[in-house]
C-alpha cells in the first residue's frame, strides 16, 4: 500500500499522522505539497489537521481550491481512499467531497480535550479495526468542529448509514455533555456514499502509543493497512 | 512634524542626562530617526540599564551549558548530540491594553527567539498572573489572554503543555503574561546573530512592515497612568499563520549552509535586530529602506525603524546561496528582500529615498548605553507568625482551598490550548508536576515547568526567589527527570523606587543562591520593570522556567493516585503557616514570613526521590507546595480518581499546621512497598513517614467523616466555568 499526506500552508499535524501511519503500515507515507498535481500510485490520501491558509476566510475554504485538489477529486472518483482529519475534514466539506459544514464550537471556544467516539459502522476501511458499537477515546483540538447540515442531508446520512462515528460518553451513551462541540446528532465522522471517503474532527493519530496515554486510535490505521493489503493482493 | 530636541527625547523616554550623552556621541543634534534608535536601544526593555549590574551575579555556567544569557535564548546539551533551546519572556504591558493581541504576540515573539537559533519549537508554557477575580477588568483580561495564547500557539502547531495561573489584587492594573518556548536542534547546528563578511547581503524575510507597535519597547519601559487605553496603537498585531510559514521556511534554509547570521525582529524591530547583528559581529551595516516590504504607503524611515510589526526576521546570507534561499521563501509565499549589506564602517547607516536618515557609530551606541546602580532599600523582615487557631476544621478548610482561584482546576484554561499536537506529550497539563515532552525519534524526554510564589517574594524577596527556583527543581525532580537549567522572567514595579530595586536585587540573590546549590544555572531571561499603574506596583514576581531531561520517557512519573498503595511523605513534618494559602483563604490573613528554604535539604531529598523513581519502585509522586500536604494528596486523588485513608498523626503545630503548612523540600510518594523505602530513607538520614494508604472513593482523615471525591471534585472544578460562564 502507499499512503500520502497532503501539506497545505498552515497544515500542522502532518508529522503526527505520518507517525501513526508508519506505526500501522511499517511504511513512511509520502508528503505531498499542495502545489503538486499528481497522486499516481497512491492508495490512501490523508488530509491532516492544522490551520490551512490560517483558517482565514473559512476553515478549509482556500485549501479546497489548491492545485492538489484536482488530483484528490480524481482519486476519489476512481474509488480511492481519502481520510480527512480535523482541518482535513473541513477541507473535504469545502471541496464538496463530503456534505455539511463545521461551524464554530457551540461554546465559541477552542476545545482541546479527550472525547469518546462510538463506532456506528465497522464495515468500512476506516473503522474495520473496531467492533460495531465499540467506544474509543481520542484527543480533540479544534475551534470549528460543530458538524451541521440541513435536516434532509442529515436524514440521508442516517438513512444510508453514512454516519461513521458519534460523540458519546465512555459507556457509549449520547449525552449532551459528551458532545462538547455541539455537533448535530452527535456526528463526529461521516462517510461518502461509497464509504471510501471519511472525515472526522478528533485525532486518533495522537493516541497510538501507550506512553501517550493509550492506543485507542491505532485500530483505525491498522484497519486501513489491512484493507489496503487485501486490496493490493486482489489487484 | 516631530522636532528632535530634549523635550521630544523625554517623550521618547530618554532622561536629560541620556539625551546629553546622545549629543556627545553624535556631535550634533540627532535626526528624528536617530533619536528614535537611541531611545529604543537605551530603553529599559532593550538595555537592561537598571538590572544589568545585578544580573551579572547570576550563575550561568555548567558543563552542559552551550550558550548562556546574551543570545536569543539559552542552549543546553541534553544528550544524543541534541540541544534544548529555551527562554521565557514577558508581554505584560501590551496584554493589559489589548489582552488577546498582547498575549498572542507574546507567544509569537518567544517562538521566534527560539527558532532563530535553529531549533524546531516543541513546547510552549506560560506563567500568568491576574488581578482579583472581583475586579471588573480581570474577567475580560483572563478571557483575552487565554484566547490569545491559544489562538497563536494552536495555529502555529506547537503544543502548550504547562504553566501557572495566579490571582492577586496587586495585579489588578498590571497582569503578567510570561511566555516560554522550548525548541530542539542538533547541538552542532546552533545559529547565532553575530554578522560577518563585509559586503554580505542583509535580507529581510517574513511579514510586511506596518505602523503597528511603534515605540512598543518604550511603552514597556514606563508606568501606566489613567490614559493607558490610549496606548493601544503601540500594541502589535500577530499573524500565527505567517509565523508557521516562517518557522518552516527558516528551518528549511537552516538545513543548508546559506546562513551567516540570523536574528528575529522583536522589541524595537528593525532597529534592534540590525544594531545587535552588526554590533555583535563588530561590523557596520547599511540599510536601504526603500526595499523594505511595506504594508502601508508613505511610511517614513522613523516609522520603519521603530515598527514592531510581527513575524519578521533579518539574516545575513552567503552571496552564492541567494538564489536557493530566495526559492525557499518563494515556496512558502513569504517576502524575501535584500535591504542592505554589511560594511567596514562600524556604523549603522539608514538610507531612504536617497537621503541618509541615520548614521550612528555602533560601538558607543552599545558601550555608552546607560547603566544604573539605582538606590535600594531592603524589604523589612516580617515578624514570626504567632499561633493561629483553626476556625473551620480540616474538612471545610480543604474544600475551601481546592476551590479557591489559586488552587482550583485549571482545566478551563488548558482545554483551550492544544497540548497534544506533535504526538510527543507524554504527560499533559495536570498529569505530573512537570510536563513531559518526548523528543521525536528518541526515547529521551524533557521535563518542563514554570514556577513562582509571588506572595512569598513580597514577604521576603530573597527567600521567595530561592523558593521559586527550588520549586521548579522539585517539580522536575518529581517526574524522575534531572533538572538542567532555568530561564528567569523578572517582573517588578518601578526600579526608580528604592523599595522595588531592593526587591529586585534580593530576588537576584535568592535565585543565585538556589541555582548554585542545585546546579541549575540561568541560561536565559528577561526583565520587565515598571509594572505599575497609578503608583501601585505588582508583587515581585521572578517567574522561573525550568528544564530537565529524562533518558527514558517510559520512566517518567505522574501524580495520579491508584488503589492499593502506601502514601509516604518525604521531608520534615510540616508546621509553617506563614504566607500559606490556608492562612489567606481560611484564616483571612496575609502575614508572617514565608517558609524557609533549606537548599541543602532540597538537594538531598530531591536526589533521593529521583533515584527511587528511576529504580522503578514508585507509582506516583507529587511535590508539596501551595496549600500544603492535604491539598497535595487531594490533587493526587482527583487526578487518579482514587481516594485515600490518612492515618498520620500531626506534630506539635496542630492538625491544620500539619496538613496545610507549606514547608519546603517535601514530596508525597505512592508506592506498593513502603518498608524498604522508609529504611533506605532512614539510612540516608532523609526524613520520611507513612501517611496512609490509597483506595476508596473519598479522603478519610482520622476522626473525621470522609470527604467524597465527588464533593472534592465539584469544589475543585467549580470556579472557572462558573466565573467565565462556559
Amino acid at each position: 500500500m502507499r499512503a500520502a499526506i497532503t501539506v497545505f500552508p498552515g497544515t500542522n499535524r502532518e508529522r503526527d499522522m505520518a507517525a501513526a501511519l508508519t506505526a500501522a503500515t511499517g511504511q513512511r507515507p509520502r508528503m505531498v505539497w499542495h502545489h503538486e498535481t499528481s497522486l499516481d500510485g497512491i492508495d490512501l490520501v490523508v488530509l491532516p489537521g492544522g490551520f490551512s491558509h490560517g483558517d482565514y476566510l473559512r476553515c478549509g475554504a482556500m485549501a479546497a481550491r489548491s492545485p492538489i485538489m484536482a488530483a484528490i477529486h480524481a482519486h476519489a472518483a476512481r474509488g480511492g481512499l481519502v481520510l480527512g482529519v480535523c482541518n482535513g475534514f473541513q477541507i473535504l466539506t469545502e471541496a464538496g467531497l463530503l456534505p455539511g459544514a463545521l461551524l464554530r464550537n457551540a461554546s465559541l471556544r477552542f476545545l482541546s480535550q479527550d472525547c469518546h467516539l462510538r463506532v456506528e459502522r465497522a464495515d468500512t476501511p476506516f473503522t474495520q479495526g473496531y467492533a460495531q458499537g465499540a467506544v474509543f477515546r481520542a484527543p480533540m483540538a479544534h475551534g470549528d468542529g460543530n458538524y451541521t447540515a440541513d435536516p434532509d442531508t442529515l436524514d440521508r446520512l442516517e438513512g444510508e448509514g453514512l454516519v461513521a462515528l458519534r460523540y458519546c460518553d465512555p459507556r457509549g451513551a449520547l449525552t449532551e455533555a459528551a458532545n462538547p462541540n455541539g455537533s448535530q446528532r452527535h456526528i463526529a465522522g461521516i462517510l461518502s456514499p461509497n464509504r471510501r471517503i471519511m472525515g472526522l474532527m478528533p485525532h486518533p493519530e495522537d493516541l497510538v502509543d501507550p506512553l501517550l496515554g493509550g492506543t485507542d486510535g491505532l485500530p483505525m490505521f491498522q484497519g486501513l493497512a489491512s484493507f489496503m493489503a487485501k486490496a493490493g493482493a486482489h489487484a | 512634524m516631530m522636532e528632535p530636541n530634549q523635550a521630544l527625547a523625554r517623550q521618547f523616554g530618554l532622561s536629560a542626562d541620556e539625551y546629553a550623552r546622545v549629543l556627545t556621541i553624535m556631535g550634533r543634534t540627532p535626526s528624528l530617526t536617530e533619536l528614535g534608535i537611541f531611545s529604543v536601544m537605551w530603553s529599559e526593555h532593550c538595555s537592561y540599564k537598571s538590572s544589568r549590574v545585578h544580573l551579572r551575579t547570576l550563575p550561568t555556567k555548567a558543563p552542559w551549558v552551550i550558550h548562556g544569557p546574551g543570545e536569543n535564548a539559552g542552549v543546553v546539551a541534553i544528550g544524543d548530540n541534541l540541544a534544548a533551546i529555551f527562554k521565557m519572556e514577558s508581554h505584560n504591558h501590551p496584554s493589559f491594553i489589548e489582552p488577546y493581541q498582547g498575549a498572542a504576540t507574546g507567544v509569537g515573539g518567544i517562538l521566534r527567539d527560539v527558532f532563530t537559533m535553529g531549533a524546531r519549537p516543541i513546547a510552549n508554557l506560560n506563567a500568568l498572573r491576574f488581578g482579583s477575580p472581583s475586579d471588573p477588568r480581570t474577567k475580560r483580561i483572563v478571557d483575552g489572554v487565554v484566547r490569545g495564547i491559544g489562538g497563536y500557539g494552536n495555529c502555529v502547531g506547537v503544543p502548550t503543555v504547562g504553566g501557572e495561573v495566579n490571582f492577586h489584587p496587586a495585579y489588578n492594573g498590571n497582569p503578567l503574561v510570561n511566555a516560554m518556548t522550548v525548541g530542539i536542534a542538533p547541538a552542532d547546528r546552533i545559529f547565532l546573530s553575530a554578522a560577518a563578511g563585509i559586503g554580505n547581503p542583509v535580507i529581510y524575510v517574513g511579514a510586511k512592515t506596518g505602523r503597528d507597535g511603534i515605540h512598543g519597547a518604550t511603552l514597556a519601559s514606563a508606568e501606566f497612568g489613567a490614559d493607558s487605553e490610549e496606548k493601544r496603537p503601540t500594541v502589535q498585531v500577530g499573524d500565527p499563520f505567517i509565523e508557521k510559514l516562517l518557522i518552516e521556511a527558516c528551518l528549511e534554509l537552516m538545513a543548508t549552509d546559506a546562513i551567516v547570521a540570523i536574528q528575529d525582529m522583536g522589541a524595537a524591530g528593525l532597529t534592534s535586530s540590525s544594531v545587535e547583528m552588526a554590533g555583535k559581529g563588530g561590523v557596520g551595516i547599511r540599510l536601504e529602506l526603500d526595499a523594505v516590504p511595506q504594508r502601508e504607503p508613505a511610511m517614513t524611515a522613523y516609522e520603519m525603524m521603530l515598527s514592531e510589526s510581527q513575524e519578521r526576521m533579518l539574516m545575513v546570507l552567503r552571496p552564492d546561496r541567494m538564489d536557493m534561499a530566495r526559492a525557499i521563501f518563494a515556496k512558502w509565499e513569504l517576502d524575501f528582500a535584500v535591504i542592505g549589506h554589511l560594511t567596514d564602517t562600524g556604523r549603522i547607516e539608514i538610507v531612504h529615498q536617497g537621503r541618509t536618515e541615520a548614521d550612528i557609530p555602533l560601538e558607543p551606541l552599545e558601550s555608552e548605553a546607560p547603566l544604573y546602580r539605582r538606590p535600594m532599600e531592603d524589604t523589612p523582615k516580617l515578624p514570626p507568625l504567632g499561633p493561629v487557631a483553626d476556625p473551620v476544621g480540616l474538612r471545610a478548610a480543604l474544600l475551601t482551598l481546592v476551590a479557591c482561584p489559586d488552587l482550583c482546576s485549571r482545566a478551563w484554561v488548558w482545554n483551550q490550548y492544544d497540548s497534544t499536537i506533535g504526538a510527543q506529550t507524554i504527560r499533559r497539563p495536570g498529569a505530573a508536576d512537570a510536563a513531559i515532552v518526548r523528543l521525536e525519534g528518541h526515547t529521551r524526554a524533557l521535563a518542563l515547568t514554570t514556577d513562582c510564589t509571588p506572595r512569598y517574594c513580597a514577604a521576603d524577596p530573597e527567600a521567595g526567589a530561592a523558593q521559586a527556583v527550588a520549586e521548579a527543581w522539585r517539580n522536575i525532580t518529581a517526574t524522575g527527570a534531572t533538572p538542567l537549567a532555568i530561564t528567569d522572567n523578572m517582573n517588578f514595579g518601578n526600579p526608580e523606587k528604592p523599595r522595588i530595586m531592593g526587591q529586585f536585587a534580593a530576588c537576584v540573590r535568592g535565585i543565585a543562591a538556589a541555582c548554585t546549590a542545585l546546579d541549575f544555572p540561568v541560561v536565559s531571561g528577561n526583565v520587565s520593570l515598571y509594572n505599575e499603574t497609578e503608583g501601585n506596583g505588582i508583587l515581585p514576581t521572578p517567574a522561573i522556567g525550568g528544564l530537565g531531561v529524562i533518558e527514558d520517557a517510559a520512566q517518567s512519573m505522574g501524580l495520579a493516585l491508584s488503589p492499593g498503595l502506601s502514601l509516604v511523605l518525604v521531608g520534615g513534618a510540616p508546621s509553617h503557616l506563614g504566607q500559606s494559602l490556608w492562612l489567606r483563604e481560611v484564616a483571612g490573613q496575609e502575614a508572617g514570613p514565608p517558609p524557609p528554604v533549606d537548599l541543602a535539604a532540597e538537594r538531598r531529598h530531591g536526589d533521593f526521590v529521583r533515584t527511587h523513581i528511576l529504580e522503578g519502585r514508585i507509582a506516583a509522586c507529587h511535590d508539596v507546595s501551595d496549600g500544603g500536604l492535604l491539598v497535595a494528596i487531594a490533587e493526587m486523588a482527583l487526578a487518579g480518581d482514587t481516594g485515600a485513608t490518612l492515618t498520620a498523626s500531626p506534630g506539635e503545630g496542630g492538625d491544620h499546621a500539619f496538613w496545610f503548612g507549606e514547608d519546603q523540600a517535601r514530596y508525597v510518594l505512592a508506592l506498593p512497598d513502603p518498608a524498604p523505602f522508609l529504611a533506605a530513607a532512614a539510612a540516608a538520614n532523609i526524613p520520611a513517614q507513612l501517611l496512609g494508604t490509597s483506595g476508596g472513593d473519598g479522603l478519610t482523615l482520622q476522626g473525621e467523616p470522609p470527604i467524597s471525591l465527588a464533593e472534592l471534585r465539584a469544589a475543585h472544578e467549580r470556579f472557572f466555568p462558573a466565573w467565565m460562564g462556559t
